[in-house]
Order: C-alpha cells, then structure tokens, then sequence
C-alpha cells in the first residue's frame, strides 16, 4: 500500500467523507412480529403500573366543592340576580356550611372555581401592560390596555380589564366557634411576585371611575404584595378555573362542619357563571386528578390488547 | 429594416448603434431592490406571505407579535435576494473582464489599443492569432494570400473543429497600409439571432477598386466568441457590437423547470389555502354570532355597544391569521436547502467520478433532483452518448479483398501491411483518398508530431488510420497538400470541394497531382450515394456484399471511389460551379446539382468499415432502466442501419422472435400515412402480447408525420414502449420531447452534442454527457454525467432518494403546520371563539423552525432502501414515476394523521400498531424489500418472474399481492384509491403488477386519449 493509497483510505473514513456518499451508519428497525408484540407488552406493563399508582394518588385527595352563587342570593333578590349584586346598598353577607367527610391534613388549599368565565377570552386576555405592572404609571405605553386605560385623563394602575375586573369574594372560615386561620401569603407564583409586579408600584386611580368592575385594591400596598390581584391575573386557558384564595394550615378531622361567612359581591350573574368554592388537600402528585391515571391504564391495557390480537393474527397466519 | 455600417467612419455610427460594452446583467444597483422584490413577489405563495405579515402589523387582529412572521420572511427574501445579487455581480465581474480587454483598433487611420468595450460600429478591429472576437466582424483582411483564416467556433455552437472563413473578393489583394484606410459602406440587416446567416452587401468607396456591390456571407465573418486560430493577423470591420452580436441577441435566460412534485406541491398548497378559507369563513361567522350572543353579556369584556365599521371583519381576520400558519412559511426554505443538498450529492458521488477524465458529474440545475425519480421517457442521441463517439478505423474491402476480418483490426492485418510495403496502386489510391479526400487540417505541434483538426469523427479516424499505414497527411499550405508515403513526399493542389451535405450523403474534392498533372476526383460516402454512380463495367456484389456484413456487426461503413479527370472536362465544369456557387437563390440545390455531373462513372475503390464501440454499461443500464419502467426512444443523425445495429446491441430492442420492429417510412404524405396507419395497427395488436415492440421512423417521414399526422403519430408513441428515430435534426428532437410532454410524460433527454441543445433545454430533465464532441451539451443541461452508465445511478439512487424524501418532508411540513393549527382551532372553542392564540408569539416561532424545521432536515440522510436493493430491483421505481408519495391521497392521510395527533397527543401506539399491521400483512413492495434487506433474508429474486407478466397475476408470487389493494389506510395509499387522483392509475383492483407494462401502457392510452 503507498502513501496516497492510505491517505485515500484514511480518507475514506472520515464521517464528512460517509455523508458525502450518504453512507453514514444508521439504524434500521423491522418490524418483526416478535418485535412488535414485545414493544406492546413492554408498553403495557409499563404503562398500567404506573396508571394505577397516579390514581391511587389522585384518589387519595380529599376535596370538598360547593357551588354558592345562588344560594347566597336571597330569596326575594332571585328573580333579578344582577341587580342584586350590583346593588351597594344591600349586604353581600352570606353563610354556607361544609361538611367535612374525611380526614384532611393540613395544608388545606382554598381555591375558589368560576364556571362559563372567559378569561381567555382575546380582548380581554390583551388588555393589561405588563410594563406598567413592572414600572408603575411612569410607563406610558399602555395602549394594550384599552378600554380601561385612562379614567379622568389620568393613567389607571393597574390598567386593563383584568385587573379591572378582579374577583372580589372573601372568605372566613369557622370551625365550632373559632376562626380558622388562613394563610393568605405566599398564594402567588415566587417570579410574579419578584419580577413582575414592581415594589414600587402603588395602585393608583383605580375602580375610581363611573364603570366598577370587581374588587379595589389598597392604594399603600405595592403591586408584589397585592397577592390576589396577581393570581387573578395569571390568567387561565379554559373557561372554568380555580384560583388559590388561601391555605388553612390546621387538619380538619372527620364530620367536623365548617362554616363560611362570605361576601357575595362578584358579578358572574349577568353570563350565567358559576361559583364555587373548593377545600382541598394535595397528595404528591398535586390536587384531585383522575385523568392522568386513566389515560395510563388505557393506553397500557390497550396496548396489551394489541399484543394479544397480533399474537393471535401471527399464530393464525405466519408470515 | 437595414443597417448600413460606414467603414472607418469615426462620426457618423457612434451615435446610431451602442458600443461594444456587453452586459448580461439582471440588475443596477440602482434597480436591483425593486426589481427583485418585484420578482420575488410575483410568485403566490410570498404574496401570500406579504399580506399575512402586513395583517399582523394592525394590532388589534395580530394573535402574536408580528416579529414572528416578518423575521422569516426577511430572511427568506434576504437570502434569495442575495444570492440573486451574488450571481449578477459575477455576471458583472465576467462582463468586466470581456469589456476591458485590450483590442487593436483603427482610430483616424493609425492602429490603438483600445478597450474592448469602446469599440463602434464600423470600426476595423484587428486580431492575432488565438485572440477572441469581441464582437461580430466581417472579414476584410488576413495574413493569408488566400485570403483564408481559421476559426474555432465553440463557443457559439459547440462545434469543435475548425472552419474557414475567407475575405470578400472585393477586398482580396489589399496590403497592410490600404487596409487602415480603406472606406466603404456595409449593408446588412438588423440584428437578429441566427448565427448561420448573414445576407449583406459590401460597396468599397473609391478610390478602392471598383464600386460594386460585393455580396457577404456568413463565410465571411467573425463572430463573437470565436478564436482566430493558425492564422497569424486578421482584421474586419465591426458590423454588430455589444449585446446586438448574434450570440448576445441568442442569450437568453432559460425559463426555470418546474418539477412535477413542486406542481404538486403547489396545487395542494391551493387546496389548503381553501380549506383554510372555509376554516376562517365557518369561525369567523361562529365568533361574530357568539360575540352577539354571549360576549355581550360577559360585563368584564366590555364589549362597546357600537363598534367601528370593520367590526365585523375583525374576528374572521383574526382567525386568518391564526390559521395562516397552515400554509407554513418553512417549506420553501427547507426545500431549497435539501434540494441544494440533492444536488452536492450528485456533485460528490465518487461512484459517478468519470475514471478516464476525473471529472465528476454536476448538478446544474439544483432544483429538480426529485424528477429524476419520475422520469418515464429517456430520450437519447446515440453518437457520444451510447457510444464512445471514439471512432476507430476497423475494417476494409480493397477491390474485393477483404481487410482486417480475422484480426477485427486491419491496421495490423498482415495482408493489407504487406500490400502496402508493395505500393499495390488499388492500395494506393485507397490510402490517398482516405488520407485527402476531406476537410481536416493537419497542425504540427512544437514535438514534431502531427494533429489533425477534424470537422468529423469519421474524417480523423481515416486520417489517423491512413497515417498509421504510412499514407501520411502531412501539411496543408494554402491550397497544397503534402503527403508522405514510404518515405517520398507527394504534393497534391486542391481544385476544388465539394463539400458534404446531409442530402448529398458524399463529399468530394478534386486535386491536381504536382508531379504529373493529372486532375483526379476522390470521392467518398455512403454506400447508397456511391455505389449506384459506378462506372457501368464495374462489379460491386463484392462491395455491397462488404456494407451488408460491416453494418450487420454494427459498423459505419463509407465508399472510398475515384475517377480521373481529363483538363477540359474539369474547366468546363469548374466554371459551371463558379456561377453556382455565387448565386443567390437557391444556391445549395444548384452546387448539388452541378456536383452531380462530375460525381458519376466512380471507379469504387473499396469500403472502410469505422467502428464506434458502446461505451461500458451501456446495454445493462438501458435493461435496468427499462426494467424500472422507463421507454427509451433514440434519436439520431445517423443512418437508419447503423441505428438499429447499436440499438440491437445495447439491449435497446430484442432482437426477433421477442422483438418486433416495425418501419415507418415513405416519401410522400400518403405512404406515410399508410405505413403510419398500418404500424399504428400491429401496435394495437401487440401491445396485449409480451412483445417488444419499437418503431423506427426517420427524419423525413417523422417530418410529414409531426405535420400531418400529429394525433396519429402522438398515439403511437403512448403504445411504444421504443422507438428509434434516424436521420432526425435537431429541431425534430426537440419536438419529439415537446410532443411526449404534451402528453404528460416527464421526460429526460440525454445527450453530447451541440445538436442536442435544444432537445436538452426542451426536455424536463436535460442530461449532458461531458464527452468528445465539446461541452456545450453538457453546459445547457441540468446534469452533466461522464458516461451514460452513470444515468442508472442518478435515476435510481439520487432520483428516488430525492423523491422520497422531498414527499417526506413536504407533507411533513404541512403536517406539522397542521397539528398546530388544529389544536389553535380547537381552542378558539373553549375561548369564545374570539381568536386568542393558545400559544405565544416565541414558541410559535421556536415549533416553525426550532421543533420542527430544523430536526427534520436530517431526513435528507433517510434511505428506505439501500442502494444495492433498489439496483437490484430497479421495478420499484415505480412508486416514484406513479407519484405515489406525494399525491392527494397521501396527503389526505397526512391530514388525518394531524387531526389525529391534535386529539391524541401520544397517539404513536395506535401509529406503529397501524404501521406493523400494513407491513406484516399487506406489505407494499418497498416494505418487502426493506424486510429482505434487514433481515438478510433471501432477496426474492423479482428477475424470475419478468419475462411472462401475464403469468405472475395468476400466481401468486411471493412479491405480489393477492388481495386488492383498494383498502389501504393511510399510510401510502395506492393512487387508484383516490377519485381525484391525477396521476396515472394501474389497473385498479387488479393485484398490482410490479412490471405491468401492458396495463399500464393501456391505461395511460386511455388517459391520454381522453385529454385528446
């Protein structure tokens, strides 16, 4: 062998050299028989344990849901709910009693769930500044914000229609006499609290003019303190949503009843939404889930299904 | 409309006519920017692109920022913008180049040296030997006595050897100093493009001889482009200049070839862009109606009551621009970018590397790599192409004895060397005229040996081979020729040639021996334009005898004759050539037939047998190719024997019983009518029998048939899987190829010479053969290949691979478009129908180009099958030339499958179960070639079962499928399934037929017919 003829060779095997003759190595599967029927059983006994272990988890959560938007409405006032909470006059209180069915330990979550609410709704979703959240009315691009943008020719802080229409129930939660306590801190993500929604920003000029949306914000707390009003605004994909209200860090045992003094004052009677409010312990897999599991053990026991009929098929008829 | 051109004249045509500054360039830069904008947006598709990206600038419509869209598009059009501006400033740079050449001229009588480009009309250029034209001259002086000079003419129509071209008579005689002051006035004719006329007149002035008029033709110019060759000085008057030259009047810019599959591609972009248009229409209609009815009651939405005049616009535009994403932005750039990949594939298969030459093959035309996987008609030249254009002198018959039959060479036939040492004057007289009787010029290079420039293949083989029986040609001075033949020099002067024609089929010249005086005419030609002139007492059984036997093995055969000329016979009929050759009507006819009175009374000497050897391959690359299914037709100048020799040699038809060949022939309308009708007949017949059937028709038939009998004819070659056309021009070629694509046939003509330019540029596919008769072929081609062999590999390999994973990644990229799309549809339903987009502006970008764009490049590596399988089994091209992954119906599959994965996110379960079951239990054809390849299973021989079609849809082969295919799912579904399919269909419902050519010629007639 000379010199060029091994320089050639050596050549030869560079990988440039391979994809240049599009001879680079690859992989290529068949799909025997035998092959297939062991992906799918190997899908299946992987998939179905795992499915089961999900709900296991999932069951495990202890959840307590009550709707309570028409029955805190009182009687004489149903006819023509929208007035009724649009009235300032009238008391909002209202009082409901949960039944505690199983033991739950603490923390508790406390979301409140709104039906048929459109928060993705894409003028609604648009209408907020994140800037301004972040630097306060200094910051004069809020354009996006429209239609709640000015009010008085004054810029809104915050601006847009989700902070203007911002969920104004509260709750209080007793238990034989003495008030729960709840933890309403730490209800917001950590990075919207540290980076997006400024220290400095104080609310300003806002609900302030003739058209009220939902709640008011104390103008003496920074916007990363208003914890509320920044998980409001973490808006939600579907139209029916629960947003974490507070944490009640006490177990609550079986049959213990909880009462709930609350104040009905948000508007989801004009579109027929629903409100509920939902008690909730988490497991490790997070709150009350069945999907995940089923899909598991569907697709598991379907795929070994699939196995057994390919099986059968190629017993049948050998190819 | 004329041009007059004043010679010397430094006033008066400066104005009138442009200077000599040439200029192939698209763009200034002034005009560069809206003009290729204007360009690139005359195409749909970025039209498309402009308007959504100008949608998204109104923000109150815009689902995600504009940047997403606009950052694309200004790179697309970046990108295709700069490289149009990288090629039109090399343009420019070669343009420089040509302009500032320094050229010779005449300027108020003294000789400068000037820039080429500041050259005018009228103008004397002067020129040195091996100096290029720079722009078109009529000759009016050269350093010649004769008034003769040479030139080489490559570059304007690829023909390599030499020419003369001679100086006007009025002109002739002029020394060096009357020539930069000489004053005249030429008359020529507006310029056009066709570089074998020129119909002037030239009026020298006085005091300059006499002021007649002298008439000009194309032997007396210089054009553009070509090189002064063994001709020391020469100079001419400049009558065009710039782009108004013939060859810059015959620039042009190619229209760019569109492939079946971007046609394809193309209509189904259309058929999305309407389905997105109902898409918009049904939600934009759905979201208005909902926006009424609920989006009123919802307080926090703050609907105004009275909306602007658009209002009702808002949301259906909304939801075009959410969904204008279906039509991904991304195709176009990845499809570019792997057809270029296509194309350095070609460019640096070692497997394709010419191992005589080195060269490797090219791509020229990046962007139909995938048609090579679609071709059904080959059409091919054959000299040069099939065989080695190498012509080597092989046989002969001297007066009857046959030379070189045992040895298959007569140059080391010791019969014939013997007779040469004895000078026996047969012998003699048959080396003379195979060594004068033609146009070669002999050039001595600075070694000593001699070079022969040869107009023919043919000429330079007989030249060579009388040198090498000691006949040699030694020099051409003027009109003296010197030959050496054993030692003594003979010198012979040229009376007269006459020269060949395609008509005449012969070429003569009459000499005057130096020695003795006496005048002989030698002649040669074809056997049927010699034979029949012999002299009345002369036996030629033994000469025809001679022809039947060369042409049978293949061989070109020409008649070498001769016959002495007394003085007075010549005299009286060189001036009778003299008035014809200077009349203006009619003129080829009238030298014809004046040569014909000399040409008679041959004595025939014998027949030189010239054998031009196939190139390597040849006939197993014409049985794989025809075996993939693709119809050769072969056109060529040469005669109608010789064609059916190497076409019975290189497996281009079967020789009888299994072949069948069926003549077309005839001189008048009618004949050919009859022969036309009656092959059409047996064809019919015999296209249900597995026969080869081909046609053979020549020049002039196929001349009246074209004309006369088009629909006739255009029916005959859909049932001819072959055909043979000899004797054809190149302009027949090219109709040939337009004729097969009327009928929606891809085709690919493959070829070397100038004269396949045009069927080249005419064809789909145009392939050139880097080969001996230049490169022109091979540089207006999309591909240019060393060696015809080499077409297997770019058909089968480079052509299918590049099919198949353009019909990947195309839908593929719909696909992805797709999913996305539905899953933003999907969620217009649980967001009140009011357009919000569930993604953001950054992760849609990032799923177009980073997710999805990118990764899928890769599968420009994907191989479905190995390159040895598909060689093997060449039948599978089919799938490719059939369209059937890429088609509607795969495409409707590709939808589906989208529609599906919007719904089942991990739905690949479902997808491999699909997949193992059409694979295991209806396998396609690849899928069972895949599965003998991996598994290192017996390759089901497929050779076994060609040759009785008909037999294998009884039996049940093991490659074929025996229940129909009409069921298929998605996956690569046959093209009958779809009613809309428009492609060719195969027998539906029949099992399907690896080599169906009768069904398939059957069912692609009909088609056809129908489109009649």
């Amino acid at each position: 062998m000379t010199n060029t003829d091994r320089e050639r060779h050596r050549e030869r095997e560079t990988a440039f050299y391979l994809f240049t003759q599009q001879r680079l190595p690859a992989c290529k599967p068949v799909l025997t028989p035998a092959w297939v029927i062991t992906i799918f059983l190997f899908t299946g006994f992987i998939f179905i344990p795992v499915g089961l272990v999900t709900l296991r988890a999932s069951r495990s959560v202890v959840e307590i849901v009550e709707r309570y938007d028409t029955e805190c409405v009182p009687e004489p006032f149903r006819i023509d709910k929208v007035s009724y909470v649009q009235d300032d006059s009238i008391p909002k209180n209202c009082s409901l009693s949960l039944k505690v069915r199983k033991y739950m330990k603490a923390p508790i979550y406390i979301y409140y769930q709104l039906d048929n609410y459109y928060q993705n709704h894409r003028r609604y979703v648009k209408s907020r500044s994140d800037r301004q959240l972040l630097h306060g009315w200094k910051y004069h691009a809020t354009s996006s914000c429209q239609p709640v943008e000015f009010n008085n020719n004054q810029p809104i802080v915050p601006c847009g229609l989700i902070a203007w229409s911002l969920f104004n129930d509260t709750f209080t939660f007793i238990r034989e006499r003495a008030e729960l306590k709840v933890n309403r801190k730490n209800i917001a993500w950590k990075s919207d609290r540290d980076h997006k929604f400024g220290k400095t920003v104080y609310p300003f000029n806002f609900q302030n003019g003739t058209l009220i949306g939902g709640g008011k914000l104390n103008p003496r707390i920074p916007l990363s303190d208003q914890e509320d009003l920044i998980v409001w605004m973490r808006t939600s994909a579907l139209p029916s949503f629960r947003k974490l209200y507070g944490r009640i860090e006490e177990d609550l045992d079986a049959d213990d009843v909880v009462v709930v003094h609350l104040m009905n004052n948000y508007n989801t009677y004009g579109f027929g939404g629903k409100k509920k409010l939902v008690l909730s312990t988490s497991s490790w897999l997070g709150g009350k889930n069945d999907f995940l599991g089923l899909a598991c053990v569907f697709v598991g026991s379907s795929s070994v299904i699939l196995a057994i009929v390919f099986m059968l098929l190629h017993l049948k008829s050998r190819r | 409309m004329k041009r007059f051109v004043y010679i010397n004249d430094d006033e008066s045509s400066q104005e009138l006519y442009c200077d000599n500054r040439i200029s192939n360039r698209k763009y200034t830069v002034l005009n560069f920017l809206p003009k290729n904008l204007w360009e690139q947006f005359s195409r749909f598709m970025n039209q498309y692109f402009l308007l959504i990206a100008c949608l998204q600038l109104w923000s109150l419509i815009t689902p995600v920022n504009p940047a997403s869209t606009w950052g694309p598009l200004i790179f697309i059009f970046a990108v295709s913008a700069s490289k149009e501006a990288w090629d039109d400033y090399n343009r420019y740079l070669s343009d420089k180049k040509a302009n500032e050449k320094h050229i010779w001229v005449v300027r108020q009588g003294i000789r400068k040296h000037i820039q080429a480009q500041d050259i005018h009309v009228g103008n004397i250029v002067w020129l040195r030997e091996n100096d290029e034209v720079p722009c078109d001259l009529v000759l009016i002086g050269t350093s010649d006595t004769q008034g003769l000079c040479y030139v080489e003419t490559a570059a304007l129509d690829g023909e390599t050897d030499l020419k003369t071209r001679v100086i006007p008579s009025a002109c002739m005689g002029m020394d060096f100093e009357l020539l930069h002051k000489i004053k005249g006035v030429i008359e020529c004719p507006n310029p056009d493009k066709d570089i074998r006329r020129f119909d002037a007149n030239l009026r020298l002035f006085p005091p300059f001889i006499d002021n007649d008029l002298c008439p000009l033709t194309i032997k007396n110019t210089l054009l553009q482009s070509c090189y002064l060759r063994n001709t020391e000085w020469a100079c001419g008057v400049a009558v065009y200049t710039g782009n108004e030259t013939k060859l810059g009047m015959s620039r042009g810019i190619p229209e760019p070839k569109l492939t079946a599959m971007d046609a394809m591609i193309d209509k189904l972009t259309g058929a999305i862009f309407v389905f997105q248009i109902v898409v918009v229409m049904v939600l934009g209609i759905a979201g208005n109606v909902w926006k009424d009815t609920e989006a009123r009651k919802q307080w926090y939405v703050l609907y105004p009551i009275e909306g602007p005049w658009y209002e009702l616009l808002v949301i259906p535009l909304r939801f075009e621009l959410l969904c204008s994403i279906m039509i991904p932005i991304s195709i176009k750039v990845s499809l570019d970018l792997v057809k270029s990949l296509y194309a350095k594939f070609i460019d640096w298969d070692s497997e394709m590397i010419d191992q005589d030459t080195g060269i490797p093959s090219h791509a020229t035309n990046t962007a139909i790599s995938e048609d090579l996987g679609q071709v059904e008609y080959i059409l091919t030249d054959k000299t040069g192409t099939l065989t080695e254009n190498r012509m080597i002198f092989r046989r002969c018959c001297i007066s009857g004895i046959f030379y070189g039959n045992e040895s298959g060479d007569a140059l080391k036939d010791v019969k014939l060397l013997n007779a040469v040492a004895g000078s026996s004057p047969d012998v003699v007289r048959f080396l003379t005229v195979m060594a004068i009787c033609n146009t070669v010029i002999p050039i001595k290079s600075k070694t000593g040996a001699i070079l022969y420039k040869a107009q023919s293949q043919d000429e330079d083989a007989l030249v060579n081979a009388a040198a090498r029986l000691h006949m040699v040609y030694v020099n051409k001075n003027a009109n003296i020729l010197e030959i050496r033949f054993n030692g003594s020099v003979i010198q012979y002067e040229v009376l007269e040639t006459l020269e060949f024609t395609s008509d005449r089929k012969r070429m003569s010249v009459v000499v005057k021996d130096c020695q003795n005086g006496k005048i002989v005419l030698l002649s040669k030609g074809a056997d049927e334009a010699i034979l029949p002139y012999a002299y009345a007492g002369q036996q030629t059984r033994a000469l025809v005898e001679a022809v039947e036997q060369y042409a049978q093995l293949g061989l070109r055969t020409l008649c070498l004759a001769w016959r002495e000329l007394k003085e007075d016979e010549y005299q009286e009929w060189s001036l009778m050539f003299k008035e014809a050759s200077s009349t203006l009507v009619d003129r080829e006819w009238r030298i014809a037939e004046v040569c014909q009175r000399l040409e008679h009374d041959f004595e025939v000497l014998g027949v030189t047998a010239i054998e031009d050897r196939l190139q390597d391959g040849v006939p197993e690359t014409i049985e794989t190719l025809r075996k993939a299914g693709i119809n050769f037709w072969m056109l060529t100048g040469d005669k109608q024997n010789t064609a059916i020799q190497i076409a019975l040699s290189c497996n281009f038809i079967s020789p009888e019983p299994k072949g069948q060949l069926l003549l077309i022939d005839g001189k008048t309308e009618g004949e050919v009518c009859r022969s036309l009708e009656r092959v059409l007949l047996t064809m019919r017949i015999t296209s249900s029998e597995p026969k080869d059937v081909a046609f053979v028709v020549d020049g002039w038939a196929l001349e009246i048939a074209l004309k006369h009998y088009r629909k006739a004819f255009t029916e005959l070659a859909i049932l001819s899987r072959t055909a043979i056309c000899c004797r054809v021009t190149p302009s027949q070629k090219a109709q040939l190829v337009e004729l097969l694509k009327s009928c929606d046939y891809r085709t690919l003509a493959i070829g070397d010479g100038g004269n396949d330019v045009r069927m080249i540029q005419q064809a789909d596919i145009g392939v050139g053969i880097s080969g001996r008769e230049g490169l022109q072929a091979a540089r207006a081609a999309d591909y240019s290949i060393g060696k015809f062999r080499f077409l297997k590999r770019l058909i089968l390999v480079h052509g299918r691979y590049s099919y198949n994973r353009t019909a990947f990644l195309s839908q593929y990229s719909f696909y992805k478009s797709l999913v996305i799309c539905f899953i933003q549809i999907f969620f217009s339903f649980i967001s009140g129908v009011s357009g919000t987009s569930l993604f953001n502006s950054v992760s849609l970008m990032a799923y177009n180009v980073f997710y999805t764009s990118v990764p899928v490049l890769v599968s420009v590596l994907d191989k479905d099958l190995s390159e040895g399988t598909v060689m093997q089994h060449p039948q599978i091209l089919v799938y490719c030339q059939a369209g059937r992954l890429l088609n509607p119906s795969t495409f409707a599959g590709w939808f589906g499958r989208s529609l599906f994965h919007l719904i089942v996110a991990a739905g690949m379960g479902p997808v491999l179960a699909l997949k193992y079951f059409r694979y295991t239990y209806r396998p396609s054809k690849i899928n069972a070639l895949q599965q003998a390849e991996r598994m290192g299973g017996p390759i089901l021989s497929l050779g076994n079962i060609e040759p009785q079609p008909r037999l294998m849809e009884k039996e049940v082969s093991p490659l074929s499928i025996t229940q129909p295919k009409n069921r298929n799912p998605v996956y690569e579904p046959l093209l009958s399934d779809s009613p809309n399919s428009t492609r060719r269909s195969f027998g539906s419902g029949a099992p399907f037929d690896f080599f169906q050519s009768q069904s398939r010629l059957s069912s692609s007639y009909s088609r056809n017919c129908k489109d009649n």
